[in-house]
């Protein structure tokens, strides 16, 4: 456990990518199997232990703290394995248990009993080693290392092509033996799983003026749908949707899952689709994040696949083939599935930048959020690379508003007040509008931290409510109407993007403004 | 009838001894003034009269110039200002940093401790507990995920990075008055004979600490010649904080940055600084020796002046303790 423990600390303080996988590599060398696949696994977000809830935590520090210090506490640390790791009595001696150990009984323990067995390891380890235990039995390590990273570290570790690390990756569990072996000299592990998930290929943002700098007859364009990407396999039988993190959602979209009665791999945007028309993100949003979904949730908010891309396509792997070639396949693979429930994005008839320029600004469809640029002879690789392929959103909308409450961010910006509610004018009261957590710079962060200070009114908890005074350029990306919010209005990704310093509060937008903007 | 609790009262400018007719680190220039150490927090120049130790004086003139105050007056034995008596006693948070102990023979005693520690430092004199009826206590660290590990512990972690990355130069982060020197100190300790090479800030209250028998041993500027960075490859060097949000650390090769500091046992606060190797070493006293400096002392009261006052009074409450919130302003959190 200790090993875990100084590579968690280390991960967490490294900022730079490649000192994160040195770290990763080193522990993986230094440590045995299973231990160092565990750790894989718990970094990956893969171990899969579930049964510790935040509210198990809250209960056993209450069984020793008093409950009002302890919430002064988690809100100065922010994080609550971290607050619960440095209150707790200090271990008059420690014991380091193997990582393994600690796993099987995180997964094995009776839930009744587990609270009393947490406690009991709490009470022989460091303050670090509990800190890690903690965050090893509630899942969120939090170390800055996503997924990619890690199975980057292991293919650099082992001298493993990534591409193919990635490939098999969801095919495998935890504690990745015949992996490790793999990287070791071994045989590379066989994908068990069917349906397995592709590693997605993604877009870098571009603009008008970086596009000049392309030939436009190497490109092509189609529209960027406003759903989230998904992956849809079918595979001997099996079928799967997936997020493009390679989350599976196949269990929220029964629907989608009937209409994949073909054998390949497809990649598209998930929407809702009522007869002719695409419904905005607020009505798909209403279908995500469910284990189950009920036959009258599916009629009234049916489900939608727009295909992008083909990767696999009865027993071929079509990736390395160019683009081009592979819409060619396309068109007449949607017509052989024939499914109504699935269709093909459309390409875009332009012939200069400046054609596409005037596409984006004035779409056809509302659920738009802008256009994908493709270069022709891209074969389909996994990740994010600069120029095969751009997106082009459309410029987010933008309303002046009035910081209203704040509250201490946690995490990264634990100690500053960084969480807003803002506002904007009903009549001569302000409404609130909406939150945001981000979209300013460290800079601005300090001197918005220092307006709070000086400027509040009251403060409910951790809540401070703050003098009218301080107007922020709010861009979002688009804007849903919601009875459960007062202002009848939910913004969708509301960020901070100006301080406006310049403007006093009374010229702040009113919600006539914003109401406008949804039709 | 009057009581321990009429020797001090809050007014704009700070803590009001009225029967002395003096302040205690006020925040605002005053006539009379009672400093307990040199913080700049605590220590501000502009008052008319100041008495504080004589150590503490010297490094208000180093910080302030030698015309930071109409006239001064060497703390020494107990010394009757008006109706009252008052002492200075030793701190142990920064070198001349004492409590004040104020002594009306009607009404009792009070002591404010300014800001303390109770861990031993090899810069400074250790504290000394004086019995009381109100304790005027600081509580920069009062919330009980505070426990400040062994600062040895710490230097070990710095000396092992050294030794992991030999060609990388180590850079600590110190304020300069205190925590640089009982760094340097602590380094001395772990057996670190080699140059340590300072910021330009930190050179004179280190040359003063030595000249008060602090042995910081061989420290040279850390100013880079042309061509020469590879010199500072496994060296360590200090700077004020300050120094680190400039260009400066960006003359080292590939530095490691270290920040000593209290408030590193929380991640969330070494992450925001951009720190790779957060060494928890503070000058204050952590939870388990606050509270037990107030179990031990035993005062009738506890007055809280800057901090964290809501979990301390908390505590009290919880220990059937008397305690109140001085709600001070102008004293700043973040100095460890
Ligand atoms: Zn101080
Ligand atoms: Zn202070």
């Amino acid at each position: 456990m200790r090993a875990f423990a100084t590579l968690l600390e280390r991960l967490a303080f490294t900022p730079q990518r490649n000192g994160k996988i040195i770290h990763l590599k080193q522990y993986f060398a230094a440590t045995p199997d299973p231990a160092r696949g565990l750790a894989l696994a718990a970094i990956t977000g893969d171990l899969g232990l579930k049964a510790v809830t935040p509210s198990l935590l809250r209960g056993l520090a209450a069984e020793r703290v008093d409950p009002e210090l302890f919430a002064m506490s988690y809100d100065f640390v922010g994080d609550l394995a971290e607050t619960i790791a440095l209150i707790w009595q200090p271990a008059s001696t420690t014991t380091d248990v193997p990582l393994p150990e600690l796993v099987d009984e995180l997964s094995n323990t009776p839930k009744s009993q587990l609270p009393a067995r947490i406690a009991n390891r709490l009470d022989t380890m460091s303050a670090n080693d509990r800190y890690a235990y903690l965050k090893l039995a509630t899942g969120g390590l939090r170390v800055g290392v996503s997924g990619r990273l890690a199975r980057m570290a292991l293919a650099d570790f082992g001298s493993l092509p990534l591409a193919e690390v990635e490939e098999i990756w969801h095919g495998l569990t935890p504690p990745y033996a015949n992996l490790f072996a793999w990287a070791e000299g071994g045989e590379k592990p066989e994908a068990a799983a069917h349906a397995p998930f592709r590693p997605v290929m993604l877009s870098t943002p571009t603009d008008l003026a970086a596009l000049n700098g392309y030939d436009r007859a190497e490109y092509v364009a189609e529209w960027k749908w406003d759903g989230i990407r998904v992956q849809a396999v079918s595979d001997q039988g099996t079928r799967r949707l997936y997020t493009r993190t390679g989350d599976d959602i196949s269990a929220a979209f029964p629907d989608i899952i009937d209409a994949l009665d073909f054998d390949g791999t497809l990649d598209g945007e998930l929407l809702i689709k009522r007869d002719d028309i695409i419904a905005p993100f607020g009505d798909l949003q209403k279908r995500l994040g469910r284990k189950t979904v009920s036959r009258k949730m599916q009629e009234s908010h049916p489900a939608h696949m727009r295909v992008y891309d083909v990767l696999m396509w009865e027993g071929h792997d079509l990736r390395a083939l160019p683009f081009a070639e592979r819409r060619g396949q396309m068109d007449q693979i949607i017509k052989t599935i024939n499914q109504p429930r699935i269709d093909l994005s459309p390409l875009l008839d332009f012939a200069t930048w400046d054609d596409l320029a005037a596409l984006r600004a004035d779409p056809p469809d509302a659920v738009i959020e802008g256009v994908m640029i493709k270069r022709r002879d891209s074969p389909y690789l996994g990740g994010r690379m600069k120029g095969p392929w751009f997106k082009w959103k459309r410029d987010p909308m933008l309303i002046d508003a009035v910081l209203m409450y704040a509250q201490r961010g946690h995490g990264k910006r634990s100690g500053f007040y960084s969480d807003f509610t803002f506002g904007v004018w009903d009549a001569d009261a302000l409404v609130p509008v909406g939150k945001a957590y981000f979209g300013f710079t460290d800079d601005e962060l300090k001197e918005l931290d220092r307006f709070v200070r000086n400027n509040t009114t009251e403060t409910f908890g951790p809540v401070r409510a703050l003098k009218p005074l301080k107007v922020v350029e709010v861009a979002f990306e688009g804007l849903n109407r919601s009875p459960r919010h007062k202002s009848g209005v939910a913004m969708r990704f509301p960020r901070i993007s100006r301080i406006r310093d310049d403007k006093p509060a009374a010229e702040a937008d009113q919600i006539q403004t914003l109401r406008d903007m949804l039709n | 009838m009057s009581t321990a609790s009429d020797l001090l009262e809050i007014r704009p400018e700070g803590l009001y001894c009225p029967p002395g007719g003096f302040y205690i680190d006020p925040v605002k220039p005053v006539d009379k003034a009672l400093i307990t150490h040199g913080h700049a927090d605590h220590a501000r120049a502009g008052h008319g009269a100041v008495m504080a130790t004589s150590q503490t004086l010297d490094i208000m003139a180093i910080r302030y110039g030698e015309d930071f105050t109409g006239s001064r007056q060497i703390a020494n034995g107990a010394q009757v200002v008006n109706d009252v008596s008052v002492s200075f006693h030793p701190a142990g948070h920064v070198l001349g940093s004492a409590q004040i102990k104020i002594t009306h023979k009607s009404t009792g005693t009070a002591v404010i401790t300014g800001d303390y520690s109770r861990q031993p430092n090899p810069a400074c004199a250790p504290f000394e507990p004086i019995p009381c009826d109100i304790l005027v206590t600081e509580a920069t660290f009062a919330l009980p995920v505070f426990r400040h590990p062994d600062p040895l512990g710490e230097i070990a972690r710095v000396l092992a990075s050294i030794e992991a990355f030999p060609d990388r130069a180590h850079l600590i982060g110190a304020y300069a008055l205190g925590k640089a020197q009982r760094v340097i100190m602590l380094l001395r300790m772990a057996g670190w004979d080699g140059p340590i090479f300072i910021h330009g800030a930190l050179q004179r209250l280190c040359d003063y600490h030595i000249s008060q028998g602090v042995p910081l041993g061989d420290l040279r500027p850390a100013t880079i010649d042309r061509g020469k960075k590879s010199d500072f490859a496994g060296q360590i060097i200090l700077g004020p904080p300050s120094a680190f949000a400039a260009t400066w650390a960006q003359r080292f090769p590939d530095p490691v940055i270290c920040f000593a500091s209290g408030w590193m046992q929380v991640r969330a606060r070494a992450r925001q600084r951009g720190v790779e190797l957060p060494l928890i070493i503070s000058d204050h006293v952590d939870w388990p020796d606050l509270t037990q400096t107030i179990t031990e002392l035993n005062p009738a009261e506890t007055w809280v002046t800057h901090g964290r006052e809501d979990a301390l009074l908390r505590w009290c409450e919880l220990q059937g303790r008397k305690a109140r919130p001085l709600r001070l302003l102008g004293y700043e959190e973040e100095q460890d």
